[in-house]
């Protein structure tokens, strides 16, 4: 038996004024059964106290109380493929209804996976939305990669040709040019974009690409702008992707994976027929006209996964293709 | 066969309250003419009340304080005359257009669908109220008598069959002379009233009364024919009309509007009745077009670089509004010019076909906030292009999609935010030209279902991404036997150092035929990225790449001490440890000489 503490007054506004005598209450929770004492000094009368007892009983958001032994575990979310086999075995899929940051340095994958993720959230015939924040989306890699560009809705970032023409009628040190400035700044379009198109519900997946945006403006981000991003897509089917230098999410992403490109992981080769001396296909004796950048190989590594305690396997590795070579 | 008459007491007043509600307690009289010799047309039975009479001249009637004077607008007439049909015509399909006020439609069988006649009627009358036209609504088992009890009873009346004579007896003989309210009204009309008048004949009772043979010998067949109509003997086949799909709506402003939010509550109330008569003909709308005139003698404020409608307006987080026009710091800053008439006109494609006076509305704001006019406005044309209904049927399995009309809205709003060619999805152009793609209006297709689902197996190798730098990055490179061999990127210090691995040149050019002809070497290179701000995360990689190496083959290895040595090189970097391996693609513009980064390999 559990016992708490209840001041009914501050609590749930009961009018004690009837009975002035009683400053404190208990309610005993008994898994499954819920029983309310009342102490009071004096003593009530028990006809008293019986009515007391039924009024406190009636109040509905003390029925609303349920025992901590009693919440239910929440369900495990649903998961959906993140179109790259060894990722996906990996992590068991991108979780849907959370938010999934992806980061890592310059050339080591992370845009690769975010079109594998689109490319299968669109072949799942879900509407997916890429944020640009830099404004570094190419299309023809996203058409290799096998993303329907027709479900893709594509938001580039940045400073607004429209807005920005009455520019030079503004005092650059008013308020209103600082908020202008602030409105203009490509992090902050791509967050109100995101809350945006959150609240308007229905997209399979969200995907902010932060990987171009230098990583002290990425920090600058504040917390809870990511736990109202977890907390919108909470609940929704709609997978969150973020993608960036380092994590900027922390504790509010369910699945952080770190990706590292393999020191020697550029992939160049000879079409034809590679020699078997490294010095050949990858050393100057080999002319630059017949290598091939054949992908890049990456490393991943999870670095925080909510769902899962103790993964049983925390890295792996997997080659990227080019599209000349796909 | 039951006809039904809708008819409109005093329709320009109406017409005029319809687009003002807020003045339907108030006493409100319709000047017509041109000033200073405005007459009242007409008058509501406020007006009427308080001893205003049509004919009074402006300066009769300005003594009562109460009274409010409008312009007769033949705009909002013709929009008002509009909504009636499309009342009449959401019920039956033969419906005639006897007037401006008056609408007679066929009933028969109608009473399977809506009821009895009396709820035919009241629903008539409530659906009327809902396009804001206050009207009488009659039925009668012939059209005239309908008419002339929908002229002479207020609210709903309904008349039996047989019954005629009976319930049209205490009308006054006007009813029967439709014509008579207009200042053009015949005189053998008025002849016809005078005579009866002499006779002591005042209503259509005594008019029946008369012997029929006398009558025709005093008043000839004209005569017989009224008194049958006043009898409801005389049924006559309706002239149906099919009124066009036109849904506008109109509103001439009295003094012109600067501001944008009092013209998104005149916009909100046209809105309403635009959607309120689409929704009438079972219609949505797929195209809205808002048309202001603008005041024609306006002098504005225009900057000499700024496009030319953006002049007066400034653009501000909160409601537009109108910049100093006559004088002010703006205006010291900026030329003056003074623009004929003119027109602004905005269209709004719609992706679906939709019927939400509050979407509309925002798109509405969203743009024109983006777009202001630029003048202040006298004239507000809406009008709706109509479409079928978008009829869904939703599936349990099938994937979920945005809602057409929050997708519009949110893509409107972000489209305020970073540009409207900055929003939406793209299409690849049949071209080799680098960047050859062009953005379009965002409208996912439904979802087709499982079956159409194909290569759904995730891949073991996805596709290397190339993340662009745009505009592309100018380079110095330095070249050793006509390859690359060391690269300094300027705006980005991190691109700095010497080439480690290089493939290509990979040469392509084309348009050469155009002036904007292109040629191009582009080649994938391999380099030390010196960021500051990438700072390697000592995890487990670290020891994996070690423990990696000395297990790997004789090429790997090698290799790793290669690039060992070159990471500890002083010159491309100062720490190891912040330094990691990039691969950019570099192009050398054959055309200009000139080298850029155009992009990395992510």
């Amino acid at each position: 038996m559990s016992s708490l503490l209840i001041d009914l007054e501050a609590a749930f506004s009961f009018p004690v004024s009837s009975v002035p005598q009683v400053r404190v209450r208990s309610l005993d929770t008994n898994l499954g059964t819920t029983q309310i004492s009342v102490e009071a000094e004096p003593p009530l009368s028990p006809q008293r106290s019986a009515t007391l007892l039924k009024q406190i009983s009636s109040i509905p958001k003390l029925a609303a109380v349920t025992p901590a032994s009693r919440l239910e575990i929440r369900p495990a979310p649903d998961r959906a493929s993140s179109g790259t086999s060894p990722l996906d075995s990996l992590t068991g899929g991108l979780p849907r209804g959370c938010l999934t940051e992806i980061c890592g340095p310059d050339s080591s994958g992370r845009t690769s996976l975010l079109l594998s993720a689109l490319a299968a959230g669109t072949r799942r015939e879900e509407v997916c939305t890429l944020i640009d924040v830099s404004d570094a989306f190419h299309p023809h890699s996203a058409a290799a990669a096998g993303v329907n560009l027709e479900r893709l809705l594509w938001i580039r970032c940045g400073a607004n040709t429209q807005s920005s023409l009455s520019r030079k009628r503004r005092n650059p040190t008013s308020l209103e040019e600082w908020e202008r400035r602030r409105v203009e700044d490509p992090v902050e379009q791509a967050l109100r974009a995101a809350d945006l198109l959150l609240q308007s519900s229905g997209f399979g997946m969200v995907a902010i690409d932060l990987a171009g945006v230098p990583l002290k403006m990425a920090r600058r981000i504040p917390l809870t702008t990511w736990f109202r991003f977890r907390r919108a897509v909470e609940n929704t089917p709609t997978i969150l992707l973020v993608i960036g230098q380092q994590s900027c999410a922390q504790s509010c992403a369910s699945l952080s994976l770190q990706l590292q490109k393999s020191v020697l992981s550029s992939r160049f080769s000879v079409p034809s027929e590679p020699s078997p001396n490294p010095q050949e296909t990858f050393g100057e004796p080999c002319p630059s006209h017949t290598k091939l950048l054949n992908g890049l190989e990456i490393q991943v590594e999870i670095l925080r996964s909510s769902t899962e305690r103790k993964p049983v396997q925390s890295t792996s590795a997997f080659a990227t293709k080019t599209a000349w070579t796909a | 066969m039951p006809f039904a008459c809708i008819f409109v007491p005093d329709f320009p007043v109406e017409a005029v309250l319809r687009a003002a509600p807020e003045l339907r307690t108030q006493s409100v009289a319709v000047l017509e003419g041109k000033p200073p010799l405005q007459k009242v047309f007409a008058t509501n039975e406020q007006a009427r009340a308080i001893g205003v009479e049509s004919g009074m001249t402006k300066i009769q009637v300005e003594p009562w304080t109460e009274l409010v004077l409008r312009p007769r607008s033949s705009l909002q007439e013709t929009a008002a005359h509009a909504a009636l049909l499309d009342c009449a015509q959401s019920f039956s399909p033969r419906v005639e257009d006897t007037a401006p006020d008056t609408v007679l439609l066929d009933l028969s069988g109608l009473e399977s669908l809506f009821g009895s006649l009396p709820k035919i009627a009241c629903e008539i009358g409530r659906r009327t109220s809902d396009l804001g036209l206050e009207a009488n609504v009659a039925t009668a088992f012939n059209p005239d008598t309908a008419m002339f009890a929908a002229r002479g009873f207020p609210g709903v009346t309904v008349i039996p069959e047989g019954k005629e004579a009976e319930r049209l007896g205490n009308l006054p003989l006007d009813v029967l002379f439709p014509d008579l309210a207009e200042p053009e009204a015949s005189k053998s009309t008025a002849n016809f009233l005078e005579t009866f008048d002499l006779w002591g004949v005042r209503n259509l009772r005594a008019l029946c009364a008369l012997p029929e043979v006398a009558l025709s010998e005093r008043l000839g067949q004209h005569g017989v024919r009224l008194q049958q109509l006043a009898r409801g003997l005389i049924s006559r086949t309706l002239v149906p009309v099919e009124p066009a799909l036109v849904f506008e709506e109109a509103m001439e402003l009295d003094h012109p509007l600067v501001l944008l939010e009092p013209l998104a509550f005149l916009l909100a109330h046209m809105l309403d009745q635009v959607c309120a008569r689409l929704a009438a003909r079972a219609l949505a709308a797929q195209e809205l077009r808002l048309q202001l005139e603008l005041d024609s003698g306006f002098h504005f404020v225009d900057d000499l670089d700024c496009h030319p409608e953006r002049g007066v307006f400034e653009h501000s987080e909160g409601p537009m509004h109108i910049a100093a026009a006559a004088s002010g710091s703006s205006a010291t800053r900026s030329s003056r010019a003074t623009r004929d008439s003119r027109h602004f006109t905005r269209t709004l494609q719609l992706p679906v076909p939709m019927l939400d006076a509050k979407v509309f509305l925002k798109l509405l704001q969203l743009d024109l906030k983006a777009h202001p006019p630029g003048a202040p406005i006298l004239k507000v044309h809406l009008a709706a292009e109509p479409a079928q209904p978008r009829n869904v049927q939703g599936g349990l399995f099938l994937p979920p999609t945005p809602e057409p009309e929050k997708l519009e809205l949110t893509l409107a709003r972000i489209a305020g935010m970073v540009g409207e060619d900055k929003v939406g999805s793209l299409q690849l152009l049949d071209s080799h030209r680098p960047e050859a793609f062009r953005m379009q209006r965002f409208s996912p297709a439904e979802p087709k279902g499982e079956k159409e689902k194909t290569n759904d197996a995730p891949s073991s190798a996805p596709v290397t991404a190339l993340r662009m730098f745009r505009p592309p990055l100018r380079a110095k490179v330095t070249l050793h036997d006509g390859k690359p061999k060391h690269v300094v990127c300027p705006k980005r210090k991190e691109i700095h150092g010497q080439i480690l691995w290089m493939a290509g040149p990979w040469r392509s050019s084309g348009d050469w035929w155009e002036q904007d002809g292109w040629s191009r070497d582009e080649w994938d290179i391999a380099m030390q990225s010196c960021g500051a701000d990438t700072p390697v995360r000592q995890s487990i990689f670290a020891r994996q790449t070690s423990v990696a190496g000395r297990q790997s083959s004789g090429k790997l290895l090698a290799l790793s001490h290669q690039l060992s040595a070159k990471e500890q090189s002083p010159v491309d970097c100062q720490s190891t440890s912040k330094s990691s391996l990039a691969l950019y693609r570099l192009v050398h513009d054959l055309l200009s000489g000139q080298w850029f980064v155009e992009g990395t390999y992510d």
